[in-house]
């Protein structure tokens, strides 16, 4: 009889799940498995609710990147009531939705991802964490304290809540933006563009040129990959724009997101409670096999970096020139992901500062007028762990009747036990393991930061 | 040395967790001098199993303190919630959902069986896909509040809490004193302006926004339950405000509750319908009564339908 090695809890991730390694008499690895432990039934139970409530039941989805479901909710209530919002509502919620994701790549990759590199995979667990990054680096994690602190309460201040937010609302914002607030969040942007260049030429010189080696082999698997492009140049967008399913081998199909039933299905297998979205228009079914994989595509910032064309601003644009110039177009390499984060991280305060400085961005005139009726509305977002899709439909008071989500982390859920699967396989031989080869197991993990 | 710390989540979505690490320049010191985490999913590598997973009982070590978030939804909930029940000295429940149920106690509402079959079977789902039950900790009756399982020291609320709180909750136990926390209600720590009972009979939805002049401080605004917009402020615990007003009321919009009732053991459904009766506004103009529970569904005060708890008409 082999034995089952538990990981439990997969630590430094956003979520609940543990790792199952399946060694057969020899020690060897007989297969491996990522289980997702957690259901709470969000797409039931805002059945019944009032459209115009559901984006600030929805955030509870995820306290790491609420807006991304507070907006993608409203996104689909507009559609589902055949609302418009104001161009200044629009473009508010655009720049909540780019902030919070600089403050969510901060905490990512520093918070939870860099203490594998600058401790090292092999540190012992106990200062393998932002609390030995602190002692070992403290001019380094202060820093990093200060610029999230930073991006948290500029959300917070303008917006009322950083977490759980409720500013989006059906029909575009709650409140304008006065010249004031404007000035102070226009200077914070530009600390944090400093920043994320920073954070850039750091992990640059401390992390990726030093595991080269790690990055090449750990967790790599061939995928295909979905993110959101511009409607017209394909370049990179996070708020809006046409879904993007690149194949492994660069073609690629555009869709809108309210066609998304036709691309993409949803696999369910007995041994985890999230389901795991997969190619449904290749027509070759779901297979996690790692020499033939079938359906399987990756989300998240290194689906993004290589389903875009481009970036439209030009710091991140070089960025992405250097990245592809070593790397290619698809990038597989997992931890990658990482690369990926902190470029789109520069874009993201990039588009902000574009955005505070857009003239219209002080207008009055945020919401649309709204009524509430039946309808059947998607929304789409770009959430940092992936493409975010919420349907809504509304009966005639506007009240939810169904509701249809695909959350970003569980695109890459089928990706993720590959990556585990890989990672074991090649780690572990002949019984022979330790803290710091299953530890690296969990790295592969973390890249997709679920 | 720190005072020794676990953390745990439950069944939450980390806002509690971004919560601690917005307590901002503070933190650093918080977490590297004054504790010392010895258990933490998010932040640390402890694992349940021993660090190679060899283990067959799941451990957490000793700890003074020990901080829970999210409500407890599952067997393995429980299992985590009685290890950290056994092996901290003091055992806070942090937010919401971990305090009255949350968001994910909705469910309360919902028949479970039905739920989840629905849920495994939407319009994206592959066709005769089954419910998972394999290697996955199966679902509670019902999602319970920390305390309707073990006993809790203290609580904490909030959706999110609010860092500052926590903060002090955790000095006031390292310096071995009682933590100063707001009591009284959101209303009590609003404001807006009120000018009595006015003409609202009614209550509206929130499709318009509320009447305000652009950039004028909050004190300068009509209180938004007399401007006709539903707003949980009068029976919702205070807690959330942060620069001289509660956090959604400083972006212009209605309170929904996310602290948990005002009183201990307080029903928000009922003392909100109490408090529009008493203003002579009818409740009935208020649509979907329920989720006036959406923050305190667990302690039995949400229920499926049928079994008719809340009267609709």
């Amino acid at each position: 009889m082999g034995k089952v090695l538990t990981i439990a809890p997969v630590t430094r991730i956003e979520g609940h799940a543990k790792i199952a390694i399946h060694l057969d008499d020899n020690g060897n690895v007989e297969d491996a498995f990522l289980h997702i432990q957690s259901l709470r039934g969000f797409e039931k139970f805002i059945e019944g609710r009032p459209a115009e409530e559901v984006p600030r039941i929805v955030n509870r989805i995820c306290g790491i990147c609420p807006w991304m479901h507070h907006l993608a909710a409203n996104k689909a209530v507009d559609a589902a009531f055949g609302v418009t919002p104001t161009l200044t509502g629009h473009k508010l919620r655009e720049m909540c939705q780019v902030l919070a994701h600089i403050n969510d790549k901060i905490l990512h990759f520093f918070f939870l991802a860099a203490p594998d590199f600058v401790l090292g995979p092999d540190a012992d667990y106990s200062v393998r964490n932002v609390i030995g990054l602190a002692k070992a680096a403290p001019e380094l994690a202060s820093k990093v304290v200060k610029m999230r602190q930073l991006g948290q309460m500029m959300l917070d201040k303008f917006a009322g809540k950083a977490i759980h937010p409720i500013a989006g609302v059906v029909g575009g914002f709650a409140k304008p933006m006065v010249e004031s607030e404007r000035l102070e969040l226009l200077e914070g942007a530009r600390t944090l563009l400093d920043f994320s260049t920073y954070a850039l030429d750091y992990a640059l010189e401390n992390v990726f040129s030093k595991y080269m080696d790690v990055i090449s082999d750990l967790g790599v698997i061939t995928t295909g990959f979905l993110g959101t492009v511009d409607r017209d140049d394909g370049s990179l967008r996070l708020y809006d724009g046409k879904l993007r399913l690149m194949k492994a081998d660069g073609s690629y199909d555009d869709f809108e997101g309210d066609e998304y039933l036709k691309h993409i299905g949803e696999h369910v297998e007995p041994w985890g409670y999230s389901k795991m979205p997969y190619a449904k228009n290749w027509n070759e079914g779901f297979d996690m096999k790692l020499s033939a994989p079938k359906g399987i595509y990756r989300s998240n910032t290194l689906a993004r970096i290589n389903v875009c064309e481009k970036i439209s601003t030009p710091r991140a644009q070089a960025a992405l020139e250097q990245f592809r110039a070593s790397f290619g177009r698809p990038a597989q390499q997992t931890l990658l992901y990482h690369y990926a984060r902190l470029i789109e991280m520069i874009y993201a305060c990039e588009r902000t500062i574009e955005l505070l400085e857009w003239e219209g961005i002080t207008d009055p005139n945020v919401r649309a007028k709204v009524e509430p009726k039946a309808g059947r509305g998607v929304g789409v977002v770009e959430a940092p762990r992936g493409t975010l899709i919420h349907d809504y439909q509304t009966d005639e008071n506007g009240c939810i009747t169904k509701a249809n989500l695909i959350v970003g982390t569980t695109h890459n859920i089928a990706p993720m036990n590959m990556s585990v699967r890989q990672a074991a396989t090649s780690l572990i031989k002949d019984g022979v393991y330790n803290e710091g080869l299953l530890n690296k197991v969990e790295m592969a993990v973390r890249a997709y930061d679920p | 040395m720190g005072v020794t710390t676990a953390l745990e989540w439950l069944g939450s979505c980390a806002g509690c967790e971004i919560a601690f690490l917005n307590i901002g320049e503070d933190l650093i010191p918080l977490i590297t001098e004054t504790l010392e985490i010895v258990h933490a999913p998010v932040l640390m590598d402890h694992k349940y199993f021993g660090q190679c997973g060899e283990g067959i009982t799941l451990t957490i070590p000793n700890a003074v303190v020990g901080i829970v978030t999210g409500g407890v939804s599952n067997e393995e909930h429980i299992e985590v919630l009685e290890e950290m029940r056994k092996k901290c000295q003091v055992l806070i429940a942090l937010g919401t959902c971990a305090t009255h149920g949350g968001i994910p106690a909705l469910m309360n509402g919902q028949d479970l069986g039905e739920a989840v079959a629905d849920i495994f079977s939407t319009e994206s789902t592959d066709p005769g896909a089954s419910i998972p039950n394999v290697e996955v900790p199966a679902l509670l009756d019902r999602v319970y509040a920390c305390d309707e399982k073990v006993k809790i020291d203290m609580q904490l609320p909030g959706c999110p809490p609010n860092p500052a709180q926590i903060a002090e909750v955790v000095m006031s136990l390292v310096e071995g004193r009682d933590p100063v926390l707001p009591g009284k209600s959101v209303c009590d720590s609003c404001p807006t302006k009120r000018e009595g009972k006015g003409d609202v009979k009614t209550l509206k939805r929130f499709l318009t926004n509320a009447e305000f002049k652009p950039g004028e401080p909050i004190d300068e605004m009509r209180c938004l339950l007399e401007q006709g917009y539903l707003c949980l402020g009068p029976v919702t615990a205070a807690g959330c405000a942060k620069r001289g007003a509660p956090s959604c009321i400083s972006a212009r919009v209605p309170c929904r509750g996310c602290f948990g009732p005002v009183r201990k053991g307080g029903n928000q459904l009922l003392d909100m319908m109490n408090a529009l009766a008493s203003n002579g506004i009818d409740y009935k103009s208020v649509i979907d009564r329920r989720s006036i529970l959406r923050f305190s569904g667990a302690h039995g005060t949400l229920r499926p339908l049928k079994k008719k708890v809340v009267e609709e008409d």
